[in-house]
Protein backbone atom coordinates (compact mmCIF):
# COMPACT_ATOMS: atom_id res chain seq x y z
CA UNK A 1 0.00 0.00 0.00
CA UNK A 2 1.40 3.48 -1.02
CA UNK A 3 1.15 6.13 1.53
CA UNK A 4 0.75 10.03 0.88
CA UNK A 5 3.57 11.07 3.06
CA UNK A 6 2.37 14.65 2.49
CA UNK A 7 -0.78 13.57 4.44
CA UNK A 8 0.78 11.68 6.80
CA UNK A 9 3.24 14.88 8.34
CA UNK A 10 2.29 18.30 7.27
CA UNK A 11 -1.96 16.76 7.38
CA UNK A 12 -1.09 15.20 11.40
CA UNK A 13 0.24 18.70 12.06
CA UNK A 14 -1.71 21.11 10.61
CA UNK A 15 -5.11 19.46 9.19
CA UNK A 16 -5.68 16.74 11.39
CA UNK A 17 -4.25 18.80 14.22
CA UNK A 18 -5.12 16.30 17.48
CA UNK A 19 -6.34 18.58 19.67
CA UNK A 20 -7.68 21.52 18.06
CA UNK A 21 -9.37 19.23 14.95
CA UNK A 22 -10.06 15.80 16.55
CA UNK A 23 -10.76 17.07 20.08
CA UNK A 24 -8.36 14.48 21.58
CA UNK A 25 -6.06 15.05 24.47
CA UNK A 26 -7.89 18.15 25.60
CA UNK A 27 -7.17 17.25 29.17
CA UNK A 28 -3.33 17.89 29.09
CA UNK A 29 -4.05 20.89 26.54
CA UNK A 30 -6.16 22.65 29.29
CA UNK A 31 -4.12 21.34 32.63
CA UNK A 32 -0.59 21.87 31.83
CA UNK A 33 -0.80 25.25 29.57
CA UNK A 34 -0.50 27.63 31.80
CA UNK A 35 3.21 27.84 31.36
CA UNK A 36 5.92 27.85 28.55
CA UNK A 37 7.88 25.90 30.46
CA UNK A 38 5.65 23.21 31.11
CA UNK A 39 3.82 22.99 27.84
CA UNK A 40 7.23 22.08 26.56
CA UNK A 41 7.99 19.38 28.63
CA UNK A 42 4.83 17.75 28.03
CA UNK A 43 4.78 18.30 24.50
CA UNK A 44 8.18 16.30 24.44
CA UNK A 45 6.41 13.72 26.61
CA UNK A 46 3.78 13.16 24.18
CA UNK A 47 5.66 12.86 21.10
CA UNK A 48 8.08 10.51 22.52
CA UNK A 49 4.94 7.90 23.83
CA UNK A 50 2.97 8.53 20.83
CA UNK A 51 5.22 7.37 18.86
CA UNK A 52 7.17 4.41 20.75
CA UNK A 53 3.20 3.70 21.60
CA UNK A 54 2.04 3.79 17.67
CA UNK A 55 5.15 1.55 16.26
CA UNK A 56 4.06 -1.15 19.03
CA UNK A 57 0.71 -1.11 18.93
CA UNK A 58 0.60 -1.24 15.10
CA UNK A 59 3.15 -4.17 15.27
CA UNK A 60 0.63 -5.89 17.48
CA UNK A 61 -2.01 -5.12 15.32
CA UNK A 62 -0.40 -6.58 12.41
CA UNK A 63 1.47 -9.40 13.67
CA UNK A 64 -1.02 -10.84 16.38
CA UNK A 65 -4.33 -9.04 16.02
CA UNK A 66 -4.68 -9.74 12.39
CA UNK A 67 -2.25 -12.62 11.36
CA UNK A 68 -3.07 -14.39 8.40
CA UNK A 69 -2.47 -17.70 10.26
CA UNK A 70 -4.98 -17.63 12.99
CA UNK A 71 -7.51 -16.05 11.26
CA UNK A 72 -7.24 -19.17 8.52
CA UNK A 73 -8.15 -21.06 11.87
CA UNK A 74 -10.99 -19.07 12.13
CA UNK A 75 -10.05 -17.47 15.04
CA UNK A 76 -10.10 -13.64 14.79
CA UNK A 77 -9.00 -11.05 17.45
CA UNK A 78 -9.77 -8.11 16.45
CA UNK A 79 -12.48 -7.35 19.03
CA UNK A 80 -9.18 -7.21 21.76
CA UNK A 81 -8.31 -4.38 20.05
CA UNK A 82 -8.83 -1.43 22.31
CA UNK A 83 -8.02 -3.32 25.49
CA UNK A 84 -4.69 -4.92 23.84
CA UNK A 85 -3.62 -1.26 23.50
CA UNK A 86 -4.78 0.30 26.19
CA UNK A 87 -2.10 -2.64 28.15
CA UNK A 88 0.27 -2.48 25.83
CA UNK A 89 0.40 1.39 25.92
CA UNK A 90 0.21 1.48 29.73
CA UNK A 91 2.78 -0.99 29.71
CA UNK A 92 5.33 0.46 27.56
CA UNK A 93 5.03 3.78 29.38
CA UNK A 94 5.77 2.56 32.87
CA UNK A 95 9.04 0.37 31.31
CA UNK A 96 9.94 3.67 29.74
CA UNK A 97 9.67 5.04 32.50
CA UNK A 98 12.11 3.01 34.63
CA UNK A 99 14.40 3.26 32.28
CA UNK A 100 14.88 6.93 31.66
CA UNK A 101 15.33 7.36 35.25
CA UNK A 102 17.90 5.19 35.44
CA UNK A 103 19.52 6.08 32.60
CA UNK A 104 19.20 9.68 31.91
CA UNK A 105 17.86 11.36 35.29
CA UNK A 106 17.65 15.14 33.33
CA UNK A 107 15.62 13.86 30.73
CA UNK A 108 13.70 11.69 33.50
CA UNK A 109 13.29 14.90 35.71
CA UNK A 110 12.03 17.32 32.39
CA UNK A 111 9.91 14.51 31.26
CA UNK A 112 8.83 12.37 33.67
CA UNK A 113 5.89 14.40 36.20
CA UNK A 114 4.34 14.05 32.39
CA UNK A 115 4.57 10.49 31.48
CA UNK A 116 2.32 8.85 33.78
CA UNK A 117 -0.33 11.29 32.99
CA UNK A 118 -0.03 10.15 29.39
CA UNK A 119 -0.59 6.30 30.15
CA UNK A 120 -4.19 6.31 29.19
CA UNK A 121 -4.03 9.61 27.02
CA UNK A 122 -7.00 9.64 24.61
CA UNK A 123 -4.98 11.14 21.97
CA UNK A 124 -2.49 8.21 22.25
CA UNK A 125 -4.81 5.63 22.20
CA UNK A 126 -6.71 7.78 19.57
CA UNK A 127 -3.56 7.73 17.22
CA UNK A 128 -3.05 3.82 17.93
CA UNK A 129 -6.82 3.14 16.91
CA UNK A 130 -6.43 5.63 13.87
CA UNK A 131 -3.55 3.37 12.40
CA UNK A 132 -5.47 0.20 13.26
CA UNK A 133 -8.27 1.68 11.49
CA UNK A 134 -6.56 2.97 8.29
CA UNK A 135 -4.98 -0.59 8.38
CA UNK A 136 -1.81 1.34 8.37
CA UNK A 137 1.51 -0.60 7.74
CA UNK A 138 4.24 -0.43 10.80
CA UNK A 139 6.55 2.94 9.21
CA UNK A 140 3.44 5.10 8.13
CA UNK A 141 2.22 4.60 11.65
CA UNK A 142 5.17 5.90 13.38
CA UNK A 143 5.71 8.59 10.99
CA UNK A 144 2.34 9.96 11.50
CA UNK A 145 2.27 9.14 15.20
CA UNK A 146 5.55 11.10 15.68
CA UNK A 147 3.93 14.07 13.51
CA UNK A 148 0.86 14.12 15.36
CA UNK A 149 2.57 14.20 18.53
CA UNK A 150 4.15 17.38 16.84
CA UNK A 151 1.37 18.86 15.91
CA UNK A 152 0.37 18.36 19.72
CA UNK A 153 3.25 20.39 20.88
CA UNK A 154 2.11 23.28 18.12
CA UNK A 155 -1.29 23.50 19.71
CA UNK A 156 -0.13 23.13 23.53
CA UNK A 157 2.67 25.51 22.78
CA UNK A 158 0.75 27.93 20.90
CA UNK A 159 -2.09 28.01 23.72
CA UNK A 160 0.51 28.14 26.55
CA UNK A 161 1.70 31.17 25.36
CA UNK A 162 -1.31 32.92 24.73
CA UNK A 163 -2.22 31.93 28.17
CA UNK A 164 0.89 33.76 29.64
CA UNK A 165 -0.30 36.71 27.25
CA UNK A 166 -3.97 36.65 28.92
CA UNK A 167 -1.97 36.36 32.28
CA UNK A 168 -1.14 40.18 31.66
CA UNK A 169 -4.60 41.42 29.94
CA UNK A 170 -7.19 43.05 31.53
CA UNK A 171 -9.89 39.89 31.56
CA UNK A 172 -13.86 41.03 32.06
CA UNK A 173 -14.51 39.60 35.51
CA UNK A 174 -17.06 36.89 33.99
CA UNK A 175 -13.85 35.47 31.50
CA UNK A 176 -11.99 35.15 33.89
CA UNK A 177 -9.60 32.20 34.72
CA UNK A 178 -11.13 29.33 32.57
CA UNK A 179 -13.41 30.95 30.51
CA UNK A 180 -11.24 32.75 28.60
CA UNK A 181 -8.76 29.76 27.82
CA UNK A 182 -11.83 28.04 26.60
CA UNK A 183 -12.58 30.71 25.00
CA UNK A 184 -9.11 30.58 23.43
CA UNK A 185 -9.06 27.65 22.29
CA UNK A 186 -11.89 27.34 20.15
CA UNK A 187 -10.69 30.32 18.95
CA UNK A 188 -7.39 28.36 17.85
CA UNK A 189 -9.54 25.24 16.93
CA UNK A 190 -11.60 27.87 14.27
CA UNK A 191 -8.19 28.90 13.07
CA UNK A 192 -7.22 25.42 12.53
CA UNK A 193 -10.12 24.41 10.44
CA UNK A 194 -9.18 26.80 8.05
CA UNK A 195 -6.11 23.91 7.27
CA UNK A 196 -8.86 21.86 6.01
CA UNK A 197 -8.89 20.40 2.42
CA UNK A 198 -5.32 20.99 2.16
CA UNK A 199 -4.40 17.50 1.82
CA UNK B 1 -24.24 -26.99 13.00
CA UNK B 2 -25.14 -25.61 16.34
CA UNK B 3 -21.59 -27.53 17.71
CA UNK B 4 -19.56 -26.01 15.10
CA UNK B 5 -20.45 -22.70 15.97
CA UNK B 6 -20.41 -23.67 19.43
CA UNK B 7 -16.37 -24.84 19.30
CA UNK B 8 -15.82 -21.67 17.17
CA UNK B 9 -16.93 -19.49 19.99
CA UNK B 10 -15.02 -21.43 22.64
CA UNK B 11 -11.80 -21.33 20.42
CA UNK B 12 -11.65 -17.74 20.01
CA UNK B 13 -12.64 -17.01 23.88
CA UNK B 14 -10.03 -19.27 24.88
CA UNK B 15 -7.64 -17.81 22.54
CA UNK B 16 -8.48 -14.15 23.57
CA UNK B 17 -8.29 -15.18 27.38
CA UNK B 18 -5.31 -16.65 27.32
CA UNK B 19 -3.57 -14.03 25.18
CA UNK B 20 -4.66 -11.39 27.49
CA UNK B 21 -3.66 -13.34 30.47
CA UNK B 22 -0.14 -14.05 28.86
CA UNK B 23 0.14 -10.40 27.61
CA UNK B 24 0.06 -9.34 30.97
CA UNK B 25 1.91 -12.10 32.41
CA UNK B 26 4.39 -10.86 30.25
CA UNK B 27 4.01 -6.97 30.70
CA UNK B 28 4.69 -7.53 34.53
CA UNK B 29 7.35 -9.85 33.98
CA UNK B 30 8.92 -6.99 32.12
CA UNK B 31 8.38 -4.61 33.87
CA UNK B 32 9.09 -6.24 37.12
CA UNK B 33 12.45 -7.43 35.37
CA UNK B 34 13.29 -4.18 34.41
CA UNK B 35 12.51 -2.33 37.33
CA UNK B 36 14.52 -4.95 39.25
CA UNK B 37 17.46 -4.02 36.16
CA UNK B 38 17.61 -0.31 36.22
CA UNK B 39 16.63 -0.15 39.97
CA UNK B 40 17.62 4.06 41.04
CA UNK B 41 18.44 3.80 44.20
CA UNK B 42 16.95 6.72 46.10
CA UNK B 43 17.28 7.18 50.09
CA UNK B 44 14.46 5.43 51.47
CA UNK B 45 13.96 8.26 53.88
CA UNK B 46 12.90 10.32 51.02
CA UNK B 47 10.04 8.48 50.47
CA UNK B 48 9.07 8.40 53.96
CA UNK B 49 8.70 12.11 54.25
CA UNK B 50 7.09 12.21 51.51
CA UNK B 51 4.35 9.99 52.85
CA UNK B 52 4.34 11.81 55.74
CA UNK B 53 3.70 15.42 53.96
CA UNK B 54 0.41 16.39 52.66
CA UNK B 55 1.01 15.37 49.39
CA UNK B 56 -1.28 18.58 48.09
CA UNK B 57 1.58 19.72 46.07
CA UNK B 58 0.66 23.14 46.40
CA UNK B 59 4.03 24.62 45.64
CA UNK B 60 3.77 26.77 48.75
CA UNK B 61 7.23 26.04 49.80
CA UNK B 62 8.94 27.21 46.44
CA UNK B 63 9.41 23.33 45.68
CA UNK B 64 8.35 21.43 42.37
CA UNK B 65 5.94 19.47 44.84
CA UNK B 66 5.34 17.37 48.04
CA UNK B 67 8.64 14.96 46.69
CA UNK B 68 11.05 17.57 45.62
CA UNK B 69 9.99 18.99 49.31
CA UNK B 70 10.93 15.96 51.06
CA UNK B 71 14.37 15.41 48.64
CA UNK B 72 15.49 18.67 49.91
CA UNK B 73 14.11 18.39 53.56
CA UNK B 74 16.16 15.21 53.97
CA UNK B 75 19.10 16.59 52.15
CA UNK B 76 19.45 19.33 55.24
CA UNK B 77 18.53 21.99 52.77
CA UNK B 78 15.45 23.25 54.28
CA UNK B 79 13.77 22.62 57.66
CA UNK B 80 10.49 20.48 57.73
CA UNK B 81 8.47 23.36 59.40
CA UNK B 82 8.78 25.60 55.93
CA UNK B 83 5.80 23.39 54.39
CA UNK B 84 3.24 26.28 54.81
CA UNK B 85 0.90 23.35 54.81
CA UNK B 86 2.00 20.62 57.36
CA UNK B 87 0.17 21.26 60.73
CA UNK B 88 2.65 21.39 64.01
CA UNK B 89 2.05 17.72 64.75
CA UNK B 90 3.04 16.66 60.63
CA UNK B 91 6.10 19.05 61.05
CA UNK B 92 7.74 17.00 64.56
CA UNK B 93 6.72 13.71 62.93
CA UNK B 94 9.37 14.63 59.62
CA UNK B 95 11.56 15.76 62.28
CA UNK B 96 11.15 12.92 64.40
CA UNK B 97 11.28 10.53 61.43
CA UNK B 98 14.66 12.02 60.34
CA UNK B 99 15.97 12.38 63.93
CA UNK B 100 16.24 16.04 63.80
CA UNK B 101 15.31 18.92 65.98
CA UNK B 102 11.44 20.05 64.91
CA UNK B 103 12.29 23.66 65.06
CA UNK B 104 15.15 24.69 67.22
CA UNK B 105 17.77 23.53 65.25
CA UNK B 106 16.75 24.53 61.61
CA UNK B 107 14.20 27.88 62.51
CA UNK B 108 15.02 30.49 60.70
CA UNK B 109 13.86 33.89 61.69
CA UNK B 110 14.25 37.49 59.45
CA UNK B 111 16.58 40.37 60.53
CA UNK B 112 16.26 43.79 58.52
CA UNK B 113 19.89 44.36 58.68
CA UNK B 114 19.78 48.33 58.68
CA UNK B 115 19.61 50.68 61.74
CA UNK B 116 19.64 54.09 59.81
CA UNK B 117 15.90 55.03 61.39
CA UNK B 118 14.95 58.63 60.21
CA UNK B 119 17.01 60.41 62.36
CA UNK B 120 20.16 58.55 62.01
CA UNK B 121 20.38 59.00 58.16
CA UNK B 122 19.83 61.51 56.14
CA UNK B 123 17.91 61.76 53.12
CA UNK B 124 19.54 63.53 49.68
CA UNK B 125 16.21 64.76 48.38
CA UNK B 126 12.92 64.55 48.93
CA UNK B 127 10.56 61.27 47.25
CA UNK B 128 6.83 62.24 46.85
CA UNK B 129 5.78 58.98 45.04
CA UNK B 130 4.18 55.58 45.52
CA UNK B 131 4.91 54.46 48.80
CA UNK B 132 7.02 51.73 48.11
CA UNK B 133 10.52 50.89 48.33
CA UNK B 134 10.53 49.31 44.95
CA UNK B 135 8.68 52.48 43.01
CA UNK B 136 11.36 54.39 45.35
CA UNK B 137 14.38 52.90 43.76
CA UNK B 138 13.40 52.87 40.20
CA UNK B 139 13.75 57.19 40.69
CA UNK B 140 17.41 57.62 41.60
CA UNK B 141 17.69 54.75 43.60
CA UNK B 142 15.56 56.09 46.35
CA UNK B 143 16.05 59.20 48.55
CA UNK B 144 17.91 58.10 51.29
CA UNK B 145 21.12 58.74 51.18
CA UNK B 146 22.21 55.61 52.34
CA UNK B 147 22.52 53.48 48.69
CA UNK B 148 22.22 50.30 51.13
CA UNK B 149 19.78 51.47 54.32
CA UNK B 150 16.35 50.76 54.45
CA UNK B 151 13.73 52.87 52.31
CA UNK B 152 11.16 52.04 55.32
CA UNK B 153 8.13 52.14 52.89
CA UNK B 154 6.74 48.95 53.78
CA UNK B 155 7.27 46.68 50.96
CA UNK B 156 8.07 44.05 53.10
CA UNK B 157 5.51 44.80 55.48
CA UNK B 158 2.89 44.16 52.75
CA UNK B 159 4.82 41.07 51.55
CA UNK B 160 4.62 39.49 55.02
CA UNK B 161 1.92 36.99 55.39
CA UNK B 162 2.33 37.10 59.20
CA UNK B 163 2.12 40.76 60.11
CA UNK B 164 5.47 40.29 61.69
CA UNK B 165 7.45 43.01 60.55
CA UNK B 166 6.87 46.58 61.50
CA UNK B 167 7.88 50.36 60.33
CA UNK B 168 9.04 52.08 62.91
CA UNK B 169 10.83 55.19 62.55
CA UNK B 170 10.91 55.16 58.98
CA UNK B 171 12.61 51.77 59.88
CA UNK B 172 11.26 48.26 59.00
CA UNK B 173 11.80 45.92 62.01
CA UNK B 174 11.13 42.10 62.00
CA UNK B 175 9.49 41.08 64.92
CA UNK B 176 11.07 37.87 65.67
CA UNK B 177 8.57 36.16 67.84
CA UNK B 178 6.16 36.20 64.39
CA UNK B 179 8.27 35.30 61.88
CA UNK B 180 8.12 32.15 60.11
CA UNK B 181 11.05 32.75 57.94
CA UNK B 182 9.25 31.89 55.07
CA UNK B 183 11.25 33.97 52.98
CA UNK B 184 8.58 36.38 51.37
CA UNK B 185 10.27 39.89 52.83
CA UNK B 186 13.37 38.72 51.01
CA UNK B 187 12.69 38.37 48.18
CA UNK B 188 10.48 41.72 48.09
CA UNK B 189 13.67 44.18 49.32
CA UNK B 190 14.64 46.05 46.51
CA UNK B 191 18.19 46.62 48.58
CA UNK B 192 18.35 43.00 49.74
CA UNK B 193 19.32 43.75 53.34
CA UNK B 194 17.07 41.72 54.73
CA UNK B 195 18.97 38.01 55.82
CA UNK B 196 17.11 35.14 56.79
CA UNK B 197 19.49 34.00 59.70
CA UNK B 198 18.84 30.95 62.58
CA UNK B 199 16.60 32.01 65.10
CA UNK B 200 19.28 31.05 67.69
CA UNK B 201 21.46 34.33 66.97
CA UNK B 202 20.71 37.12 69.12
CA UNK B 203 23.09 39.60 68.11
CA UNK B 204 23.07 41.40 64.56
CA UNK B 205 25.83 43.75 62.43
CA UNK B 206 22.32 46.30 61.59
CA UNK B 207 24.27 47.87 58.42
CA UNK B 208 24.49 46.82 54.83
CA UNK B 209 26.63 49.57 53.57
CA UNK B 210 30.17 47.86 52.33
CA UNK B 211 31.38 51.79 51.76
CA UNK B 212 34.57 52.60 53.81
CA UNK B 213 33.08 54.43 57.10
CA UNK B 214 34.29 57.78 56.77
CA UNK B 215 31.93 57.77 53.42
CA UNK B 216 29.14 56.64 55.56
CA UNK B 217 29.67 58.54 58.65
CA UNK B 218 28.81 61.38 55.96
CA UNK B 219 25.36 60.53 55.75
CA UNK B 220 24.37 57.93 58.60
CA UNK B 221 24.97 58.65 62.71
CA UNK B 222 24.90 54.52 63.06
CA UNK B 223 27.14 52.90 60.39
CA UNK B 224 29.48 50.15 60.74
CA UNK B 225 32.90 51.79 60.32
CA UNK B 226 34.61 48.72 59.69
CA UNK B 227 36.72 49.02 62.54
CA UNK B 228 37.10 45.08 63.40
CA UNK B 229 36.86 45.74 66.90
CA UNK B 230 34.59 42.83 66.76
CA UNK B 231 36.10 40.75 64.84
CA UNK B 232 39.50 41.37 67.69
CA UNK B 233 37.27 40.92 70.92
CA UNK B 234 35.33 37.84 69.38
CA UNK B 235 37.16 36.23 67.06
CA UNK B 236 35.84 33.77 64.60
CA UNK B 237 32.05 35.18 64.88
CA UNK B 238 32.62 37.78 61.95
CA UNK B 239 33.69 38.43 58.58
CA UNK B 240 33.91 40.89 56.20
CA UNK B 241 32.34 42.26 52.90
CA UNK B 242 33.77 45.47 51.76
CA UNK B 243 34.17 47.60 54.79
CA UNK B 244 31.95 46.14 56.80
CA UNK B 245 30.98 43.56 59.29
CA UNK B 246 29.14 40.58 59.40
CA UNK B 247 27.87 38.32 62.02
CA UNK B 248 29.00 34.65 60.75
CA UNK B 249 25.86 33.13 60.87
CA UNK B 250 27.33 29.58 59.31
CA UNK B 251 29.95 29.68 62.16
CA UNK B 252 30.19 27.12 64.91
CA UNK B 253 29.39 29.92 67.59
CA UNK B 254 27.18 33.03 67.12
CA UNK B 255 27.94 36.09 69.01
CA UNK B 256 26.47 36.49 72.18
CA UNK B 257 25.28 39.10 74.17
CA UNK B 258 27.98 38.83 76.75
CA UNK B 259 30.42 39.81 73.48
CA UNK B 260 28.01 42.69 72.92
CA UNK B 261 29.43 44.06 76.40
CA UNK B 262 33.33 42.94 75.82
CA UNK B 263 33.31 44.47 71.90
CA UNK B 264 31.29 47.77 72.97
CA UNK B 265 30.71 48.97 69.36
CA UNK B 266 31.86 52.44 69.05
CA UNK B 267 29.05 53.07 66.66
CA UNK B 268 26.39 51.07 68.59
CA UNK B 269 25.35 49.09 64.97
CA UNK B 270 26.09 45.65 66.61
CA UNK B 271 23.13 44.82 69.02
CA UNK B 272 20.95 42.73 70.29
CA UNK B 273 17.23 42.10 68.11
CA UNK B 274 15.92 43.23 71.73
CA UNK B 275 18.08 46.27 72.37
CA UNK B 276 17.45 46.93 68.19
CA UNK B 277 13.55 47.23 69.12
CA UNK B 278 13.64 48.74 72.11
CA UNK B 279 16.29 51.73 70.38
CA UNK B 280 13.34 52.44 68.14
CA UNK B 281 10.58 51.80 70.07
CA UNK B 282 11.34 54.20 73.00
CA UNK B 283 12.46 56.56 70.31
CA UNK B 284 10.47 59.79 71.61
CA UNK B 285 8.58 60.04 68.09
CA UNK B 286 7.41 56.60 68.16
CA UNK B 287 6.22 57.05 71.91
CA UNK B 288 4.55 60.42 70.84
CA UNK B 289 2.69 58.45 67.90
CA UNK B 290 1.65 55.63 69.78
CA UNK B 291 0.27 57.48 72.70
CA UNK B 292 -1.78 59.30 70.26
CA UNK B 293 -2.94 56.27 68.56
CA UNK B 294 -4.14 54.65 71.55
CA UNK B 295 -5.63 57.92 72.87
CA UNK B 296 -7.56 58.24 69.73
CA UNK B 297 -8.54 54.24 69.57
Amino acid sequence: MTENYLELTIGAVFVYNFVLTRFLGICPFLGVSKKIETALGMAGAVVFVMTLASFCTSVIYHYLLHNEALAAKGINLGFLQLIIFILIIAGLVQVVEIILQKLSPKLYSALGIYLPLITTNCAVLGVATINANVGRAVLPSTVFAFFSGLGFGLALLMFASLREKLDLAEVPKVFQGMAIALITAGILAMAFMGFAGLC
Amino acid sequence: MMCNILSQIDTSLLVAVVLMALIGLLLGLIIGIVAKLFKVETDPRIELVTSLLPNANCGGCGRAGCADFAKAVVAGEVAPNQCPASSQETVSAIAKALGIEASTSFKKVAVVLCGGDKNQTKNWTLYNGVSDCRSAMLIAGGPKACSYGCLGMASCVRACPFGAIEIINGLAIVHSEKCVGCGKCVATCPRKLIKLVPAGSKVHVYCNNPEKGPAKKKYCNVPCLGCRKCDKNAPGKFKFEGFHAIVDYEAAEQPTLQDLDTIKCPTNCLLSAQEHLAIEENNPDHLEKSSANAESK
